[in-house]
């Protein structure tokens, strides 16, 4: 099941960039195409952020996700690069869970 | 020559693709570990960063599958998060465009950073190319040895969890949503959709409430459509 997700995405998302060289250069130049195209990785995203800190399964539930999530935030603001991001949250969620303040 | 790429031009266009592809290589370190953390085997992570080579779909199908999506829920939500790579080749094609064999390795390596570097620098056509090829190669380079050590370090840890692996999943998604929320109508379709997913989470399938909020990014465009209009 991972491979054929991990196959048919890949070859997707190939053919849509392809896709953007075979067809004319006025196809989707509509000022609509062109919104639905900036709102749609920032929708998706946002909904990302929000079941990955928030949904264990079909639950929803208060963990260490969210400090990790809140420490993500402040690195952001702050400017800091991509990795540090992500590593600062990862380390604030493991010394929160060393520590038994948080599931 | 106006036509022609100068020697300082063309180096120092390469020294911006490399300091690109580095940070991206650091990015590529965390996805090989939270792929890795997310059930898939490393070869399976490697597969997607040689093969589907556009990160935020690949961090979406990862975190979908980890979350018990399945398959259709992980792959149509990297599509549609591919759908935007579409659109800059739309962009690109005028100029860069060439044989059918370029076209193919062309929409390979067509992805925000590619695309970014390619429209700045626009003249001479040369230097357009050249932006995109170098950055395309310094990111394909890097991504895929970023993911390698990653998923390799990853696969040999002991808990995922208790080093907080989870919570680096949204860390990365917020740090890739972050620079896209460049206005209020941005911060209105993140939250709407932020909540949309909490609200719909009990009630369906993992993995379906964030393709559900497909339709807040078309909501949003209509919306202003009929605004400006």
């Amino acid at each position: 099941m991972i491979w054929a997700a991990v196959l048919l995405g890949s070859l997707g998302c190939w053919v849509e960039k392809f896709l953007g060289y075979l067809l004319p250069a006025t196809t989707l130049r509509s000022p609509w195409a062109t919104r639905i195209a900036a709102f749609m990785p920032v929708a998706l995203l946002a909904a990302l952020v929000a079941v990955q800190t928030f949904a264990t399964g079909q639950s929803l539930v208060l963990d260490a996700r969210v400090a990790g999530l809140a420490v993500a935030v402040v690195a952001l603001v702050l400017r800091a690069p991509f990795l540090v991001v992500v590593v600062v949250a990862a380390v604030s969620a493991a010394l929160l869970r060393a520590a038994g303040w948080a599931d | 020559m106006p036509h022609q790429l100068s020697g300082n031009e063309s180096r120092r266009i390469s020294g911006k693709a490399l300091g690109i592809g580095i940070a991206t290589g650091a990015y590529g370190l965390s996805f090989g570990a939270i792929s890795v953390a997310s059930g898939l085997s490393a070869l399976q992570t490697q597969a997607l960063s040689l093969l589907m080579f556009t990160g935020a779909s690949q961090f979406a199908l990862v975190g979908v599958l980890g979350a018990g999506g399945g398959l259709v829920a992980a792959v149509l939500t990297a599509w549609l998060l591919g759908a935007r790579n579409g659109l800059y080749a739309l962009s690109l094609a005028p100029t860069l465009r060439g044989s059918w064999p370029q076209r193919m390795g062309l929409a390979h390596w067509t992805i925000d950073e590619t695309t970014a570097m390619a429209l700045a620098h626009p003249e001479p056509l040369a230097a357009q190319r050249h932006a995109f090829w170098r950055t395309g190669l310094a990111i394909y380079i890097l991504w895929n040895l970023g993911t390698l050590v990653g998923a390799l370090s990853a696969a040999v840890l002991p808990e995922p969890r208790a080093l907080g692996l989870d919570a680096a999943i949204p860390a990365a998604f917020i740090a890739l949503l972050w620079p896209r929320l460049i206005s209020r109508r941005a911060w209105a379709v993140a939250a709407t959709s932020a909540a949309l997913a909490i609200a719909l989470t009990p009630v369906l399938r993992p993995g379906l409430p964030v393709l559900a909020c497909a339709f807040v990014a078309i909501a949003a465009a209509a919306l202003v459509k009929g605004k400006s209009s």
